[in-house]
């Protein structure tokens, strides 16, 4: 099912101040039949707004939004037919895991009223999609959180519904549940070829499992496109330093002469910009010691983490904003570093300026 | 370990005394009086020994009327207070304009004086003479009904009023407890019941009712144990001399028994009192045993 966003507005009005907040503006979006997309972006950026007025639990207050070629702007959530998986998974504690999944089919009335038998069926094979069919007697206060979440995404899948939406849908399991999950998450997504959109503030979760991401921050969106491609290409400061772990490293500069300086040092070529105080961003991998590249980049060394093929060389720069700088670098170059000054060789595609003021990227 | 016990009783000890002293003691006491015939608390003195007072008891009318007195007015109120309670709370939690100011008029009988309630219903069903009839019989003559006499009238009419009565004295608590319970349960399970095109009646019993249900038997087994103590409620309508009108209750019995016109009967009242625990004990047991089937969580 394709889903179109049409300026999307959302906007809280608050009685106690008397002043309102946006929660979503201006969302314009298409999402193609049988993506999987995630809406990112930190606490408060309005992904969960817009996942609710997806599922309908929310009215815009202006544009609209279609399945397909159906305008469900105005249709009350419970005639969209979406699926919907909460953040706490909102399991009925006093059903079991059976009946959890079924209820959503004993609401069928008239000629689509299901029989006993057919709905226990039905549950069965969304259960063993999700791999929970061996549980489905007992109480949802009996199952691990990973074994939860399965029940809930069969609850939300049982009904066939249009869309599958997930909000924050791995937030409350465990590191190595998490990462176990969100595969499966994408295998169940690519056997059932249904669209689905998930919320996330975490980037890494959502750029391993999407097709494309839709990154956002005070209910804007900033960037939509395959995770990749947003990484590699971050259209400002915000969506720089949101993605990547380790973080960027970002550092005050600026442009003179047709060159990128930081401090006392010209550290890129950027013909074409004129002079103005800019913000560098380097991502982590995009420092070398392999001699390859010009070594430019004098730095503190602070220490060296080595952790098998990669190493993290942490160093430090008056004029970083952060505290440290973290390099990965590959651990054949170990040998280039001595002393308490470390020189890097700097790969321009991995090294991005933007406005010091409106964050706005600086092509070069 | 032999210390360790030690300090453990010395830090039971604030508990157990004043349990021991207020509630084992007394009950333990009641025990053995209602065994003592013809006990006398002035002089300490008493006939023998056996089940005589029970015998007394259970075959006095005056009990026999206040023990099916007792049983109509728990029969009727506990399930009509808080079924209607809970419809209340339910249409209160639904309404958001006037929601609090409504809960403050539902809870006023509660803060109310029970004898001054008991006098207005006095007023409202009163009788007297033909040319100051109450508001209710004013109403029924306007349907063509001839008035009655709800006060010291027919048996039916009077256990009526009392039964409104006490369903009107105890419904702003339930009310308050069920609607704090049906604000806590969670909004998400709600959406989520939304999402899936739950018609609201089955929302209700599917996921409301299961939720509250703990709430649910806590207000009716306590209910059931306030409606077998009923007297002050039957004392604010019909006075004190309950006997005379059919309409007393066990504890009013037991009260009689005591201090009383007829009283100064400590062991009749200690056995009618000893009656009344066990018949509480085995209905609480039996709606502990129902809840479990019943109750989630």
């Amino acid at each position: 099912m394709k889903v179109t966003l049409k300026n999307l507005t959302k906007i809280f009005p608050n009685k106690k101040t008397k002043s309102e907040v946006i929660a979503v503006n201006n969302f314009d979006y298409v999402i193609e039949d049988g993506e999987l997309i995630g809406l990112l972006g930190p606490s408060g950026c309005g992904k969960s707004t817009t996942l609710n007025l997806l599922s309908g639990l929310l009215e815009p207050t202006s544009g609209s939004i279609f399945f397909g070629d159906d305008d469900v702007t105005m249709l009350p959530a419970e005639s969209r037919g979406v699926g919907l998986v909460f953040q706490n998974y909102a399991l009925y504690p006093h059903l079991t895991v059976l009946q959890n999944i079924t209820f959503p089919l004993e609401n069928r009335k008239g000629k689509d009223k299901l029989s006993k038998e057919q709905m226990v069926e039905m549950a069965t094979e969304v259960a063993r999609l999700v791999q929970i069919d061996g549980l489905l007697d007992r109480k949802p206060s009996e199952l691990s959180g990973g074994q939860q979440q399965r029940v809930a995404i069969a609850r939300a899948l049982v009904k066939k519904p249009r869309i599958l939406l997930l909000d924050e849908p791995l937030s409350n399991l465990d590191a190595r549940l998490r990462l176990q999950t969100r595969e499966e998450l994408r295998r169940i997504q690519r056997s059932t070829g249904i669209t689905t959109v998930f919320v996330t503030h975490d980037q890494e979760e959502a750029m391993s499992i999407s097709d494309k991401i839709v990154v956002m921050k005070d209910g804007v969106v900033h960037q939509t496109g395959a995770p990749q491609e947003v990484y590699d290409d971050p259209i400002n400061y915000f969506v720089a330093t949101f993605l990547g772990t380790p973080p960027i490293n970002c550092f005050d500069g600026c442009v003179k002469d047709g060159k990128i300086s930081i401090g006392d040092e010209a550290i890129m070529d950027c013909a074409g910009v004129s002079d103005r105080e800019v913000i560098v961003a380097i991502r982590p991998e995009g420092f070398s010691l392999d001699g390859d590249e010009k070594q430019v980049f004098t730095c503190e060394l602070s220490r060296v983490e080595v952790m098998g093929r990669d190493m993290s060389v942490v160093a430090m720069h008056e004029k970083c904003k952060s505290p440290l700088i973290r390099a990965i670098i590959d651990s054949d170059n170990l040998k280039n570093l001595n002393g308490d000054k470390v020189v890097f060789g700097l790969k321009p595609h991995k090294l991005f300026i933007f406005e010091k003021e409106s964050g706005e990227r600086i092509r070069f | 370990m032999k210390f360790k016990n030690l300090k453990a009783w010395l830090y039971l000890l604030p508990a157990v005394l004043f349990l021991g002293v207020f509630m084992l003691y007394p009950l333990v006491d009641v025990i053995i009086y209602s065994f003592e015939e013809g006990y006398n608390s002035a002089s300490q003195t008493y006939f023998g020994v056996g089940g005589y007072n029970y015998q007394y008891v259970l075959n006095d009318p005056y009990f026999l009327q206040a023990l099916k007195n007792t049983f109509i007015l728990v029969l009727i109120t506990v399930p009509l207070s808080t079924a209607l309670s809970l419809v209340i709370s339910v249409a209160l939690s639904s309404i958001k304009r006037l929601r609090s100011w409504f809960q403050t008029l539902y809870f006023l009988p509660y803060v109310t004086n029970t004898l001054a309630v008991g006098l207005v219903f006095m007023i409202l069903f009163d009788q007297r003479s033909q040319d100051s009839i109450g508001l209710i019989n004013t109403l029924l003559s306007y349907v063509g009904v001839d008035p009655i006499d709800f006060i010291n009238g027919p048996y039916w009419a009077k256990m009526l009023v009392l039964s409104l009565y006490t369903v009107w004295i105890v419904m702003p608590f339930k009310i308050l407890i069920l609607t704090s319970s049906l604000a806590s349960v969670d909004e998400i399970y709600y959406n989520a019941a939304k999402v899936d095109g739950t018609p609201r009646w089955r929302v209700f019993t599917k996921i409301t009712l299961p939720m509250i249900s703990p709430t649910l038997f806590y207000l009716i087994i306590t209910g059931f144990i306030g409606a077998f103590k009923a007297y002050s409620d039957a004392v604010a309508l019909f006075g004190t001399n309950l006997n005379a009108n059919e309409m007393n209750t066990i504890v009013g019995y037991i009260y009689d028994m005591l201090y009383g016109d007829s009283g100064g009967f400590p062991s009749y009242a200690s056995a009618a009192a000893v009656i009344l625990f066990i018949v509480v004990l085995t209905i609480t047991v039996i709606n502990l045993l129902v809840s479990k089937k019943n109750v989630h969580y």
